[in-house]
């Protein structure tokens, strides 16, 4: 049974391909705002060269967030409009989850960042549990003083990824001591491989059933400027 | 792969399964031959926007990932339409709020992907144009189109499928924004159209002479000068009866939309008139237009309320008109919210 991975969280559209055996098509494109433009062909193109056809595709996993609000409803709509098309399972994961799991065989607390815009990040702490990292805490939005107490308060060598600590990453540092990891993005690959295990235990829902993971209300804003239709 | 290319046969029996997400509508319908409803399915989120006064484009967009779904599906059963049977799936791209549009393309291009059919985006004005030809397709042309909602406000002369010109439309508000506002101003509540309606049938439209902005000049309208009249009026005179001034105001807004729909017949020479938009709804809008169209010895098309307001229907039938003419689109096409009307001159 063939994986296929959606991640569009953040401002790059990562799609991957994966068996049993591991990925055998990984696609990242650093598309800006261009998240809807470039994810069914970036799908398109995977499946083609990694000779996968559709009906060989037996579960959707994508990033549900927390993220880019946009992009990842462009991930979410795609996800689950292939997987009602298909009549196929979807896997949803959270971002920060993904983004720690390339780090599951460090000892540290690993602490996944991600940029939240407007002053703030969303963040999840997690450690080492065997081949996955477990969840050590529920994901929040919050300021970076918060976050930097949350470590200071727990006093344990910590790595910290993703692209809001790679933005805050003296602020962070200048709080608590601790180490900044390269990665920037969740990746698609770390995503199938996530989603693979759930696959095999059956830890999936139905399309209908995938939630977003927003952590934040939505602005209460009228904008009839942006009002356009008629 | 037939999703990508443009080889599509396009007949009367071409079924489209079409989305439409660019407001606070989540629609989905499945049309056949482009004229054939077989299924038309809307879900409104007013109640969700209400409490605002207005759409919140980030509620909207959230609403449209829950919703799209279980309705493409209705969609789908009330048409009693297997997946295998749609020849193509399509929906607006434009204009419109970009993070509900970008939900409704996603959905349809991975849909069009997974069944490997043809991908259309349907602009939403010129779909508003069909919806005319989906309850009469035998209407004859030219025909003018007024098209009056919240966000738009145009008078525009339809040739044929794909032919339109623009005759003329606001420089300022649209005039179911003013209706909103107006209805905001009057603590009437939210969406302002209906609440407006409603009361003005317990007024008297002619106790108070608001302006007729431009109701002589061209074919353009105006209603932001109208709008301050009202709260101009409302303030001198605080102990005014609502529902006159509601009814005062709703009679201007709608003689001069008569009136050059009216002066816009005659100039193309249009065989017909036809009403569409949100705003088409409003009752004396419709009695006017309909009387005036009689007195002119001219048809005067008023489509259900369904096909009025923003529904799925209409874009199924764009989006066949279009697949006919040009083809299929690419699975990298966005969404364009300030996408315009092409028009022909
Ligand atoms: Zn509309």
């Amino acid at each position: 049974m063939i994986v296929l991975g959606i991640e569009t969280a953040t401002p790059r559209v990562s799609v991957a391909l994966a068996d049993h055996e591991g990925v055998v098509a990984l696609i990242e494109v650093d598309a800006g705002r261009r998240h809807a433009e470039t994810l069914v062909p970036a799908i398109e193109f995977a499946c083609r060269h990694a000779d996968v056809t559709l009906p060989e595709i037996g579960v959707v996993a994508v990033d549900v967030g927390p993220g880019l609000f946009t992009g990842m409803r462009v991930g979410i709509a795609t996800a689950k409009s292939l997987a009602q098309a298909l009549e196929i399972p979807v896997v949803p994961l959270s971002s920060l989850e993904v983004l720690a799991h390339p780090l599951r065989h460090d000892e540290r607390t690993i602490v996944s960042v991600v940029d939240a815009r407007k002053g703030e990040i969303f963040y999840g702490f997690f450690r080492a549990a065997g081949d996955r990292v477990q969840a050590l805490t529920e994901p929040r939005c919050g300021s970076v003083d918060e976050l930097v107490s949350d470590l200071v308060g727990r006093q344990q060598a910590t790595v910290c990824v993703g692209d809001g600590a790679l933005r805050y990453r003296e602020q962070i540092v200048d709080g608590y001591r601790c180490d900044i990891a390269d990665a920037a993005f969740p990746s698609a690959s770390a995503l199938v491989a996530i989603a693979d295990k759930e696959a095999r235990v059956e830890k999936w829902v139905a399309a209908d059933d995938v939630a977003a993971l927003y952590l934040r209300k939505p602005d209460a804003e009228i904008n009839w400027s942006t009002r356009e239709s008629a | 792969m037939r999703g990508l290319n443009t080889d599509v046969r396009v007949n009367e029996s071409t079924v489209v399964l079409a989305i439409e997400t660019s407001c606070d509508e989540t629609a989905a319908a499945v049309v056949m031959g482009g004229t054939e409803v077989l299924s038309n399915v809307v879900s409104s989120q007013i109640d969700l926007h209400a409490a605002f006064g207005g759409v919140v484009p980030e509620i909207a967009s959230r609403a449209h990932v829950e919703l799209l779904n279980p309705i493409v599906a209705r969609a789908l059963a009330e048409a009693n339409v297997d997946p295998s049977r749609v020849d193509a799936v399509a929906a607006t791209y434009g204009p419109g709020l970009v993070g509900p549009l970008l939900v409704g393309v996603s959905a349809a291009k991975a849909l069009a992907f997974a069944w490997d059919v043809p991908f259309i985006g349907v602009n939403h004005l010129e779909a508003h144009l069909y919806a005319g030809l989906l309850d009469d397709p035998t209407l004859p042309m030219p025909v003018v189109v007024l098209l009056v909602s919240g966000g738009h406000t145009m008078l525009i002369e339809m040739r044929g499928p794909g032919e339109y010109r623009l005759i003329g439309q606001t420089i300022d508000d649209a005039a179911g924004e003013a209706f909103d506002k107006v209805a905001r101003f009057l603590g009437l509540g939210y969406p302002g159209g209906p609440a407006i309606d409603r009361l003005s049938r317990e007024g008297d439209a002619n106790a108070i002479d608001f302006p007729r902005a431009m109701l002589h000049d061209g074919f353009d309208f105006s209603f932001s000068g109208l709008k301050t009249s009202v709260m101009n009026h409302v303030r001198k005179n605080p102990s005014v009866a609502t529902a006159d001034v509601a009814a005062s105001f709703q009679a201007a807004v709608v003689d001069v939309l008569v009136a050059k729909s009216r002066r816009a017949a005659d100039h193309v020479g249009a065989q017909a008139m036809v009403l569409g938009g949100g705003v088409a709804a409003n009752s004396l809008l419709r009695e006017r237009f309909a009387a005036a169209g009689a007195a002119d010895g001219r048809r005067a098309l008023l489509p259900s309320r369904e096909m009025c307001t923003d529904n799925a229907a209409m874009i199924g039938a764009a989006a066949w008109y279009r697949l006919r003419s040009d083809g299929a689109m690419p699975l990298d096409t966005g969404a364009f919210p300030n996408l315009r009307l092409t028009v022909v001159s």
